[in-house]
């Protein structure tokens, strides 16, 4: 499903943008400001990260947020409601991105069917493994639910085929060695890396780790379908606030 | 797809995609030298020497006496270079650093005990150095970042979350999935993903090993009980690996801290606080909320200050193998007075833990029987906090006096 709804904006666009969010980072309310705004601007597919104490792949302006949101006191329950309402209210697959904890606790199975209730289409769990990720497989698939899982660069050929086999929706490619929110050099590298991703799986590709701005998206187009805009849009919003946010992603997306 | 490293329903390895390939060969690499014969012969040989390995096993006659029940042992970790039995893990894994052909190891310091080993085992064999340490250790631990910065490590205070040990881990494998190339992780404790469990256990059976084979020859026999600290569990791990097929009992110690009933502990498995989760890579028991966020612990030892324990622990707990009991920082307290009053040995406060509950114990054992403690580490690290502790009028003058001569 998932899939399919990129095939076909492919079909309008040649690069689609997905953008990504803490819940209840600042709150709640201003999430959903956040929200809307990005929707407005064209963004294609979000993430909707729901906050975790321990979040270990990610670095420091997405853990801070994370940190701040649960400091806020913003349960799971509040995440899940809040992805209920976007998904009723805006017309683009959201995902949600959090860490495994967050769905062991729920209940994989109960998370799984909570998210198709919901209206969401996917998640990511980057420290769930292909290897411990077989009650979270049936319990998506179960329900059609796209489990997003991750290339890196270090990632072998046999080990992303692998991976592909699990797969569905798209696949992140991360761009780099290291956390979120750190430069990425975009580079023929990274072109290589892509076409390695490429040829190990026929579903579609994201690339994110770094990607800051129109330059970036622009040096990914005919590499990657999908780029990922993290810790960026977040800076933007703390340095510039959500209308000057609108601004940079209406100027990423446009021609 | 295989998963790897479980002890009944704990363990496992959740790692992030960037740190895979850097686990396979990190797990390659342990395998041969577990295969290699020459490997644990080099090693024994490296702690016999750099080390005071075999450290000795202590009679506490005294306080065999003043308790009236059974004979107590120390196992004398605190003997080991460094002051605890944290240069046992460091040096193993300092070893595969080499065989990996990598040259900088970073580490996570809660007491500082772990980062100072690990910055001697740096120095040592010519390896860069980071450590990571919560800002609140930071505070706690002062000499030991002393120490380490003057091996030569770089000590990064670490200020998010809780600022405590698991924030300093969670720092460590951010460093770790951007350098690994040239960067070794050197785990403190039998944690995180596979293979660190087994692997930071297996260097830990160095204890136990011992043990055993001193009381066979000193006494012919084994002790009835073993007490060890558990905060990451790797001395008790160490200790235990050596009775596991004995008959004789096995119990960890956890930091009761303000009381099992205050909230205000880091007592996983002997509590009903914790419940199963995954985090920092692993599954195990976590002191966490309904949502699985992680909870402030507390104790008056840094070194038990987490909120995970090791998961081949959680599983000899549900296997009824070892026995879990708390201490509260006052018993501990207690506890080292009287063993520094009546024996003249100094334990580490993560290890007067384990002096408390046998204190508790040794009274209605039988004379015949044999209770052995396993001291860590010693205690003169953590002068500051003890003498807190003891509010200790001579100590503070001394403080006072002291920061007047730097404002001079």
């Amino acid at each position: 499903m998932l899939e399919t709804y990129i095939r076909s904006r492919l079909a309008e666009k040649k690069i689609l943008l997905m953008t990504h969010i803490v819940i209840g980072y600042p709150t709640l309310e201003i999430s959903m400001e956040i929200v809307r705004t990005m929707v407005a601007a064209g963004v294609d597919l979000m993430e909707l990260q729901i906050p975790f104490s321990e979040p270990i792949a990610d670095g420091p302006v997405i853990l801070k947020a994370n940190q701040q949101a649960l400091a806020n006191g913003v349960t799971v329950g509040q995440c899940l409601d809040f992805g209920r309402r976007v998904a009723r209210q805006f017309p683009i697959p959201f995902l949600y991105m959090t860490y495994y904890n967050i769905l062991f606790k729920h209940g994989v199975d109960r998370f799984a069917d909570d998210m198709l209730e919901a209206g969401l289409q996917g998640a990511i769990v980057p420290d769930l493994p292909p290897e411990e990720a077989a009650d979270y497989l049936d319990a998506m698939s179960r329900n059609e639910l796209s489990p997003i899982f991750i290339y890196s660069p270090t990632t072998s050929e046999a080990r992303m085929n692998t991976i592909a086999r699990v797969a569905d929706g798209f696949v992140y490619c991360v761009a780099r060695k290291g956390v979120t929110g750190d430069q990425t050099e975009f580079s023929r590298q990274i072109g290589d890396y892509l076409g390695r991703c490429r040829e190990a799986t026929h579903l579609p590709l994201a690339l994110g780790f770094g990607v800051k701005d129109k330059t970036d998206v622009d040096f990914l187009t005919g590499k990657a379908d999908i780029a990922v805009i993290g810790s960026q849009t977040l800076r933007v919003v703390e340095n510039q606030g959500i209308g000057a946010m609108g601004q940079f992603i209406r100027q990423v997306v446009g021609g | 797809m295989i998963k790897r490293g479980y002890y009944g329903n704990f363990g496992g390895a959740f790692l992030p995609e960037i740190l895979v390939a850097t686990f396979d060969e990190l797990e390659g690499v342990y395998n041969d030298a577990r295969n290699d014969p020459r490997f644990w012969h080099d090693y024994e040989l490296l702690m016999s020497s750099y080390s005071c390995r075999p450290t000795p096993i202590t009679y506490a006659q005294n306080l065999t006496s003043h308790f009236g029940g059974a004979r107590i042992f120390i196992k004398r970790e605190d003997l080991n270079h460094t002051g605890a039995h944290k240069a046992n893990n460091v040096m193993g894994q300092g070893l595969l650093v080499k065989r990996m052909g990598k040259t900088r190891v970073i580490a996570e310091t809660g007491a500082g005990q772990h980062g100072v080993a690990t910055a001697t085992m740096a120095a040592r064999f010519g390896f860069d150095c980071t450590i990571y340490m919560g800002e609140v250790d930071v505070e706690r631990q002062r000499p030991n970042v002393f120490w380490m910065e003057q091996l030569g490590a770089t000590v990064v205070p670490v200020t998010d979350g809780s600022r405590i040990l698991k924030d300093a881990i969670n720092e460590a494998f951010r460093d770790w999935v951007t350098n690994m190339d040239s960067t070794h992780y050197v785990l403190g404790t039998a944690c995180g993903p596979h293979p660190f469990p087994e692997m930071v256990s297996w260097f830990q059976s160095i204890i136990g090993k011992e043990a055993r084979r001193q009381f066979m020859e000193r006494e012919g026999r084994l002790p009835s009980r073993v007490f060890a600290c558990v905060g990451g569990g790797s001395n008790a791990m160490g200790v235990f690996s050596g009775f596991f097929d004995d008959d004789v009992e096995l119990v960890g110690v956890e930091a009761a801290g303000r009381g099992l009933d205050s909230g205000e502990h880091a007592s996983r498995l002997c509590s009903n606080d914790a419940s199963v989760g995954v985090a920092q890579g692993y599954k195990t028991y976590f002191l966490q909320d309904d949502d699985g966020q992680m909870k402030e612990t507390h104790s008056i030892a840094a070194g038990l200050d987490y909120v995970g324990v090791s998961p081949i622990l959680s599983d000899l707990k549900e296997k009824g193998r070892v026995r879990f009991e708390g201490a509260t920082d006052r018993e501990v307290i207690e506890a080292l007075r009287l063993t520094m009053k009546k024996e003249g040995v100094i334990p580490a406060l993560e290890s007067a833990h384990a002096f408390a509950r046998a204190f508790k114990e040794a009274p209605e054992m039988a004379a015949d029987e044999i209770i052995l403690i396993n001291q860590s580490g010693r205690g003169d690290k953590d002068i500051f906090t003890i003498a807190d502790a003891f509010d200790d009028p001579k100590w503070k003058r001394f403080i006072v006096e002291k920061a007047k001569q730097y404002h001079a």
